[in-house]
């Protein structure tokens, strides 16, 4: 530890620790000393000069926000000279400011306002030229008013330092300097992924987000701090309100999780809640068309049917889907609706798309099927082994924290992946597999790692079981064998294994290039069989990390929306669970194991399945092989779909319930790191729609079930009775940080990482893996691989994204990635149109060429339905775990000549 | 002067002065030196290239280029003439000399005329007072000059 130092500012004393600058040390004493370009999350740029100060024995002024404490120091932070010489910074900078406070957007909360007001100055002794640059309105988000710019290179710096974008940078010199960009283009023609960081600090009006032109004066917003809607990170937000509507979104720098920073989906991704497509009343199908009917009606039609169809064909001909965008809360009511109302496990959602084999696989291995360390963790990772996540474009948080690691601590960065995804820019090693051999590559490091003895017998011997079997297994994949299967190098084989055993603190991230394969269970078991054999898990920022993908699918799976577990993972099969459950819910539950997402599309295909009940998904596009999806749904009898939207889903449905956005209630979402946190309420709904717990509550006690609750918070006082892992979770106790499961009581802090001392399951198992071919692959007729996957702009089906203007204007269309060797092969170039030919379906695209994707493999999103990939892909699932095969198919491609 | 002015890009070339200074540090200044030396300006893509193959991101190459006023950024003539607007020429006449030039020229100071002959730019002080008001074309002086010798001047400088 540092040691302690003491000094006194304006005549009180302080002790803070060494190294801390003259800035923070008056901060902690409440005494806030001006300050333009510093920046607490940045590194200190030192370029405005308004935060001198005065040190006693010093003969110039010094810059509080870099000059560190010294043991007996005495500072004045507002002596006469002290304040002269701010007035004079203040005053050089206002010569060269258009001074338009009327009407600019940073009014209310501009430093440079803040500042004048504060130092009394009425106007510039310093007479002069003033800038003039046009105004860069170039891009649906970020609008840049060089003219305002007070060049403090906070923007700089956090695009630099924190986004590793590298995008704006001074330019010119002298009078003329300003802040730019490469070449002088405009936004869209950089780097830049509009996170919009650079609008969040600075200090001034140069940039601010661009919609929320005229739409409210900062002192006019309510702000509200809620929980992002889009992906598993759970970044903290705030809601900029005025009169009803979101004029903008900003970030508390104190927020744990994401430290004020977000993405462009999180920062400017929010016109879809306002969206005229929203659903606004209950709609029934009358005579073939879909007729707005009041709620009573609505529900009554549907609990009447359901009850017939369950009496006619029994509980097991009806499922649902629950959804992993809904609430903690609302996926807890939902499997209680399927399992003690209509009496079947037949309930699942989208995580069977994405992490159902991480679950299956991390269960076995561990015991628990969650990320074993914490985000903030990451940073102090000195080895991360990244594999089939591409994380800067699905997780940008998460890559923000490994960027940090790699620029503070010197990590060492091996990705794992076929595609040339941006984190290759930053890695050590780059091993480019050929999609589908996985396992063969993690037991070729394996291999070395034993044979040279890189193994960590100690931790093998104390917390684990099953390593001579893993060792007999491995044996075969020496470095070349594996080189003939994956096609990656034997030496950069044995470097990647080398790199990950002989770290301290090594952690694997991974997320579906791992887990949707029919090999998805192996992948994942390998990966826990690597971690295990290095001793780099159950330790500090060391594990095995899953990134999940949407809001809170980390919370619809520990709420139980599975067919084969109750909340927090207990077993529906156990008897001694099931009887707690029942005698809480007071009804008999049924013992069968219910159908999986995949495998209720095949029994509503077969006709077996007669009703589904679908909350806020959208199978159709998201699922394998929509024109099998297609046909399953409309055989069905009896489809509800609730929603917020319409979807491609509901056009099939009999009836359709409106849903409350996140915005429009309470709520909990739990993020990828186990963090249950608070979501609220900061919007009226949209016409009648209802939160979709209300919805369910009604819907029960209509079918004669007694499901009343006066709010969310008091779901989840039962959530924690029932859910040994939620046992301690309070609305009150979530307040500001949230709390990460395990916690078990209301005195437990929560758990920043797992399996320390001891894995979940006890000892760790390794399971041998050995190599298995993916079901389809290229031959002559198809001689091309199709990987599916998602871009930075848009979130799953484009339900939300494709309603926000901006995010469409950016990314448009679908494309599909082609290289240029094979481009060249069938005579395609840029923004051709192509078919894209699979045994199950076509589809119409246009093309990018790219080397992004190596030869022989293409890769497209399944964002859109214009041009819709789940068309072409194959329903062949895991053995296990029973996801689909989404990143491996084969395709043939075509130029379209019309 | 400039030979190889607005004869495009050529990659082979700027390939190989790049391969030069590639695992250098700090070789930026000296890279964009040459390729100036050899293109006679730095064209764009020749930034971008430098910008990938160097792992240098483009904005601050922009910043380097912008900063300096060694790097140009668009083609220049063939003859640089500089015109004097110190002080000393300016009160003998140094403004209306300029004007002169970019009449017959047709082109503004900082600017160089499409078939890049001529490119104008003005200096502070040539430190030659005492012939004020003065005109330099690339090394050669002329001393005392008034807009109506501006023509004969240039006139020597056209193939
Ligand atoms: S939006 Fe993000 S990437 Fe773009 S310039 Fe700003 S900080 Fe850089
Ligand atoms: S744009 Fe804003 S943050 Fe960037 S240098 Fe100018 S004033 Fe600072
Ligand atoms: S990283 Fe994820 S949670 Fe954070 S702002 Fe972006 S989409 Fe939202
Ligand atoms: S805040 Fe210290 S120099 Fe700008
Ligand atoms: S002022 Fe023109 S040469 Fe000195």
């Amino acid at each position: 530890m540092m040691s302690d130092v003491s000094l006194s500012i304006d005549g009180k004393r302080v002790s803070v620790q060494k190294g801390t600058n003259i800035l923070g040390a008056a901060k902690s004493i409440g005494v806030n000393i001006p300050h333009l370009c510093f920046e607490e999350r940045l590194s200190p740029i030192s370029a405005c000069r308004l935060c001198l100060v005065e040190v006693e024995g010093m003969e110039s002024l010094v810059a509080a926000c870099s000059y560190p404490v010294a043991e007996g120091m005495i500072v004045k932070t507002n002596s006469a000279r002290v304040k002269e010489a701010r007035r004079v910074v203040l005053e050089l900078i206002l010569s060269d400011h258009p001074l338009d406070c009327l009407t600019c957007e940073k009014s209310g909360s501009c430093q440079l306002e803040n500042y004048a007001y504060e130092l009394e100055i009425l106007s510039s002794r310093f007479k002069g030229e003033k800038s003039h640059y046009p105004l860069d309105k170039s891009n649906p988000f970020i609008e840049r008013d060089p003219d305002k710019c007070i060049l403090c290179g906070r923007c700089v710096a956090v695009c630099g330092e924190v986004q590793m974008c590298f995008v704006l940078d001074f330019a010119q010199r002298g009078f003329k300097t300003r802040m730019s960009t490469g070449l002088d283009r405009l936004l869209p023609k950089t780097s830049c992924t509009f996170c919009g960081s650079c609008i969040s600090v600075c200090p001034v009006g140069a940039l601010t987000e661009k919609e929320r032109r005229f739409k409210g004066r900062e002192w006019e917003l309510e702000k509200v701090s809620t929980i992002c809607p889009y992906c598993g990170c759970g970044c903290a937000i705030t809601l900029n309100i005025k009169n009803g509507r979101i004029v903008k979104i900003t970030s508390d720098p104190e927020g744990y999780v994401n430290e004020g920073w977000l993405c462009s989906k999180g920062k400017f991704g929010f016109d879809f809640i306002h969206s005229p497509d929203r659903l606004k009343y209950p709609l029934v199908k009358k005579g073939g068309e879909l007729k707005e009917v009041s709620w009573d009606e609505a529900l009554g039609f549907v609990a009447e049917k359901l009850k017939k169809i369950k009496e006619k064909y029994g509980s097991e001909s009806i499922a649902g889907l629950s959804s992993a965008k809904c609430s903690n809360e609302e996926n807890y009511l939902f499997q209680k609706f399927m399992r003690a109302v209509l009496g079947t496990n037949n309930v699942d959602h989208c995580a069977r798309l994405c992490h159902a084999s991480t679950v299956a696989g991390l269960a076995r291995a561990f015991g628990s099927g969650a990320m074993t360390n914490s985000m903030a963790e990451i940073k102090n990772a000195d080895c991360i082994l990244i594999t089939g996540s591409n994380t800067s474009e699905t997780h940008p948080i998460i890559a923000l924290k490994i960027k940090e690691a790699l620029r503070k601590n010197g990590a060492r960065l091996i990705v794992v992946d076929p595609r040339k995804i941006e984190m290759t820019k930053f890695s050590h090693l780059w091993l480019r597999q050929k999609p589908g051999t996985d396992v063969a590559l993690f037991n070729g490091m394996m291999n070395v790692i034993i044979s040279e003895g890189l193994h960590d017998k100690e931790f093998i011997l104390k917390r684990t079981q099953g390593f001579e079997k893993l060792k007999e297994m491995l044996h075969q994949y020496t470095p070349d064998y594996v080189e003939g299967i994956s096609g990656v190098p034997a030496h950069s084989i044995i470097s990647a294994a080398r790199m990950y055993s002989k770290a301290d603190r090594a952690s694997i991230i991974f997320a579906m290039g791992i887990t949707q394969h029919t090999t998805g269970t192996d992948n994942v078991l390998s990966l826990a069989n690597l971690a295990m054999l290095t001793g780099n898990v159950g330790k500090e920022s060391s594990g095995v990390n899953p990134l999940r993908g949407q809001n809170n699918v980390q919370g619809a799976c520990d709420m139980g929306a599975l067919p084969n577990v109750y909340p927090g993972y207990q077993s529906v099969s156990e008897e001694r669970i099931r009887e707690k459950f029942e005698q809480m819910w007071r009804v008999d539950l049924p013992q069968k194991v219910g159908l999986t997402v995949v495998e209720m599309i095949h029994a509503a295909e077969e006709g077996k399945l007669k009703a589904m009940y679908i909350m806020g998904e959208n199978p159709f596009l998201s699922d394998p092989n929509s024109n099998l999806t297609r046909r399953a749904l409309e055989k069905l009898d009896f489809l509800v779909v609730q929603d917020i939207f319409p979807t491609e889903t509901s056009e099939y449905a009999d009836v359709i319930l409106p849903a409350a956005s996140f915005a429009e209630k309470e709520g909990t979402f739990t993020n990828t790191e186990r963090r249950v946190q608070r979501v609220r309420r900061a919007l009226e709904v949209p016409g009648q729609a209802k939160a979709d717990w209300e919805i369910i509550s009604d819907l029960a006690v209509r079918l004669g079930y007694p499901m009343k609750y006066s709010s969310p918070a008091r779901i989840m006082d039962e959530i924690a009775s029932l859910t040994p892992i939620y046992g301690g979770i309070t609305y009150e106790r979530l307040d500001k940080r949230g709390l990460q499961w395990p916690c078990p009581n209301r005195d437990h802090p929560g758990t920043k990482f797992l399996h320390q001392g001891r894995f979940t399951r006890g000892l760790g198992k390794f399971h041998p893996t050995p190599y298995r071919e993916a079901v389809e692959l290229p031959d002559e007729e198809y001689p091309f691989i199709l990987s599916t996957g998602r871009v930075l702009f848009h979130w799953h089906t484009g339900t939300m994204t494709r309603r926000v203007k901006g995010l469409e204007e950016i990314y448009p269309q679908n494309l599909v990635e082609i290289h240029p060797l094979d481009a060249q092969k069938l005579s395609l170039k840029d923004a051709d149109l192509a078919r894209v030919i699979s045994r199950r379906g076509k589809v119409v695209i246009r093309v990018k060429v790219t080397d992004i994707s190596p030869p022989g493999v293409v890769f497209m999103s399944f964002h859109f339905k214009e041009a819709a990939a789940n068309l072409l892909t194959i329903d062949a699932l895991d053995p296990v775990a029973k996801i689909p095969e989404l990143k491996v198919c084969a395709v043939r491609i075509e130029k379209c000549t019309v | 002067m400039n030979k190889n002015v607005n004869k495009g890009v050529n990659k082979e070339l700027l390939k190989e002065l790049v391969e030069k200074y590639k695992n250098e540090s700090g070789a930026l200044i000296p890279i964009l030196q040459e390729i100036q030396e050899s293109f006679g300006y730095l064209p764009e893509e020749t930034l971008i290239f430098v910008s990938d193959e160097m792992d240098i991101p483009l904005g601050r190459i922009w910043g380097v280029v912008t900063f300096y006023s060694q790097f140009y950024l668009s083609p220049r003539g063939r003859n640089i003439i500089r015109l004097c607007r110190g002080t000393a020429c300016h009160v003998r006449g140094g403004k209306r000399l300029l004007e002169k030039v970019e009449r017959v020229l047709g082109i503004k100071r900082g600017e160089t005329t499409p078939d890049f002959e001529f490119t104008l730019e003005t200096v502070r002080c040539l430190g030659t007072c005492f012939l004020a008001p003065v005109i330099m074309i690339n090394h050669d002086y002329f001393g005392r000059v008034t807009p109506g010798k501006v023509e004969n001047i240039l006139q020597q400088y056209i193939p």
